[in-house]
């Protein structure tokens, strides 16, 4: 049933697009949407107008929220341009209207007590970051932030990371902007100087994944939100999910929409990605 | 009948029009429901819509046991439509009717409970785990597009035999009249001597058309684009096979209801389908694209027809049939 945080599906109108780097940030006045959204949360666009050849909705973070816009509540997304929706939304002109669905998907958990947080993004995954910082920041949490992307053009945030964060750290695989290499092979000697406590990633899955492994070795929380193909955004076709343990212990393909997106990296089962882990429940009975 | 035009198009549906459609036994107060599949247990549409005011909600396909489904990637995105390897994921009926179903019983809404099953005992003793609930569930509909365990994999829908078998078992182990409806596959020679099969086995009626079995192969990668290589496609790039089907049943077993479905995003289609002699609807794969599809899609059927000049849904059933002469003002 409806209620104050449920979703909705409203039509919005594009206020802006611009390029930024590889990237496109597109504003789009979606009143409703942005008055309920929270850091983590995810919005699903209808692509191709109407009626369309592309019937499933693409999942873009908001990256942000401003519930007083001069349009009425506006939300920003920020994508990379990769098959044909994300190439027509690329073009949309200002002011054409687009069909919204969010805010989908559970927020961020915050930590109850201030701690050291460490807010990781590979690429356009910073986007949904910079305004978890700010509600870390208001909750007493310390927030350093580490961007990284292959190329300078493809790092997304620099000035807003150096506003939201007390420390802002960049890499690129290319050496173009800041440190040279990868987001995890500088992450010992980050997570030893800053003492953190708490990580946030978001990013390509295998940089999650390794972002997991090293945390928990060192007994750091990572609470990761991860990129599965979804269909619907909104729980009902079972296509979006990924192996992870539940408090119980039991292991189920869970939907990352409606569960997720973000989830703490030790549940899920990185390695098995792809497959059915043998103990999976309901995995015997794969007739 | 006559061929007026009426100029009510509200976004609420035209009043006037009575939507009520019967199927066997089962009373419905419109003739739009949710595909199996396409709309989980109900939970997650109620945020955007009533789910009371639409015909039914059909479930996604319940089996006896919990199923983890396949793995991933589960769907590729093809032109107007979808592949899909979801392997029919789900919690095992005991849960669903402990959990799912009661839950969606207090909205008000309908519900129609489909099963699937590896095996003719997996759907006789989930039918009548199901039965078991009394009148919270108003039917059954038998998804028989499920491999044959015990012959070669074969799908039970793909052979009058095996097909016959399942109704029959689900028949005997719901009794009486309660609204049984066979869910058929498209992928086979001749779709017709299913239907038959599955009426005279005890089937109330037929659903269909389930998806048609695609592939699609990534040229990044170079294989397959879903992990269970094959998948079922759906949405309005088969709804010509689907109108077809229900058209060619509808013809040679006049007297049995058909929920028709297959890529209907509007009302003219759903309206389509009605014209072929259906006498309700499934919105499936819409629904992704837009989740409020079926109530939407209600409100344009129902103006549809008071702007064909139709005050009852039933007088257009199967209305496409009539022949050459027999004209609208006769
Ligand atoms: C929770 C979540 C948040 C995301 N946030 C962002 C973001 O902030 N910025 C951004 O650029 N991208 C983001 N993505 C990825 C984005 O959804 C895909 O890049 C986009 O759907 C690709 O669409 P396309 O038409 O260009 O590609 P196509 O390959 O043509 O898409 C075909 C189909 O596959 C689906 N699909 C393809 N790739 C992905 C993917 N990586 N994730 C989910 N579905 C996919 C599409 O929805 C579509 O149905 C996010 C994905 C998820 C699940
Ligand atoms: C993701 C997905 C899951 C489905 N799951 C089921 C299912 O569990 N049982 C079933 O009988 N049909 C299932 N179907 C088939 C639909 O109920 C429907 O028959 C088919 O998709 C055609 O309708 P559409 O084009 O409106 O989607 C599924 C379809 C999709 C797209
Ligand atoms: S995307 Fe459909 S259930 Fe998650």
């Amino acid at each position: 049933m409806a209620t104050a945080s449920s979703p909705l599906q409203v039509r919005g109108e594009v206020i802006s697009l611009k390029r930024v780097g590889e990237y496109y940030q597109m504003a789009i006045a979606a009143p409703g949407i942005a008055e309920r959204a929270k850091p983590g949360q995810f919005v699903a666009l209808a692509v191709g107008g109407e009626p369309t050849s592309m019937l499933l909705r693409r999942a873009f973070s908001i990256y942000a929220a401003d519930e007083r816009g001069v349009f009425g509540g506006t939300i920003e997304i920020v994508f990379a341009r990769q098959g044909i929706g994300t190439k027509w939304l690329s073009q949309l002109p200002s002011h054409s209207s687009v069909d919204i669905v969010g805010p989908l998907g559970n927020p961020f958990p915050i930590p109850a007590s201030p701690l050291k947080t460490l807010l990781i993004g590979g690429g356009y995954g910073s986007a949904p970051l910079f305004s978890l910082a700010e509600v870390l920041r208001t909750r007493g949490c310390r927030v350093e932030m580490f961007l990284g992307a292959a190329t300078g053009e493809r790092l997304f945030g620099i000035v807003e990371g150096r506003r939201a964060a007390s420390q802002l750290t960049l890499v690129t695989e290319d050496g173009s902007v800041g440190l040279r290499g990868r987001v995890t092979d500088h992450l010992d000697e980050l997570m030893t100087r800053t003492q953190t406590e708490l990580i946030y990633a978001c990013g390509p899955m295998g940089m999650l994944q390794a972002i997991s492994v090293f945390a928990k070795e060192r007994s750091v929380p990572a609470q990761c939100l991860v990129e599965e193909e979804m269909a619907c955004g909104i729980g009902v076709c079972m296509t979006c999910v990924l192996p992870i343990r539940g408090d119980d212990g039991v292991i189920r393909m869970t939907r990352t929409c409606v569960a997720g997106p973000s989830f703490d990296g030790d549940t899920i089962l990185w390695e098995e990605i792809g497959s059915i882990p043998s103990g999976t429940l309901g995995a015997e009975d794969l007739g | 009948m006559s061929l007026k035009v009426v100029n009510r198009k509200s976004p609420e549906g035209n009043m006037s029009v009575d939507l009520r459609t019967t199927l066997g036994s089962l009373l419905l107060p419109t003739p739009v429901l949710t595909a199996s599949g396409c709309a989980g247990s109900g939970k997650e549409l109620s945020a955007f819509f009533d789910l009371s005011e639409i015909g039914a909600i059909v479930t996604k396909s319940i089996m006896q046991n919990p199923r983890s489904g396949r793995a991933t990637p589960r769907m590729a995105e093809t032109p107007s439509g979808m592949l899909n390897s979801i392997g029919l994921q789900g919690p095992g009926v005991e849960k669903f009717m402990n959990e799912d179903v009661p839950w969606l019983a207090q909205t008000g809404a309908r519900i129609i409970v489909s099963i699937a099953g590896n095996s003719v005992e997996d759907f006789a003793r989930t039918a009548a785990r199901v039965r078991r609930a009394g009148d919270v569930v108003s039917a059954i509909e038998v998804n028989i597009s499920c491999p044959n365990v015990s012959n070669r994999g074969l799908v039970f829908a793909c052979d009058p035999i095996s097909a016959s078998e399942v109704i029959r078992a689900v028949r005997r182990s719901v009794g009486g009249l309660f609204p049984i409806f066979a869910k058929l596959s498209p992928d086979v020679t001749d779709i017709v001597s299913v239907a038959k099969s599955c009426v005279d086995a005890g089937a109330t009626g037929l659903a269909m058309i389930n998806t048609l079995l695609g592939l699609v192969i990534d040229t990044k990668t170079m294989r397959p684009k879903v992990a269970g290589i094959t998948g079922g496609l759906s949405g309005p790039a088969i709804r010509p096979v689907g109108v077809r089907a229900v058209w060619q049943v509808h013809a040679a077993l006049p007297k049995v209801p058909i929920i028709g479905m297959g890529g209907i995003m509007s009302g003219a289609d759903a309206f389509e389908y009605i014209l072929a002699g259906a006498s309700a609807v499934s919105i499936g794969t819409a629904t992704f694209h837009d989740p409020t599809a079926a109530l939407r899609i209600q409100n344009e059927l129902s103006n549809l027809l008071a702007e064909r000049g139709f005050t009852a849904l039933k007088e257009a059933i199967a209305y496409g049939h009539r022949a050459a002469d027999e004209e609208v003002g006769q």
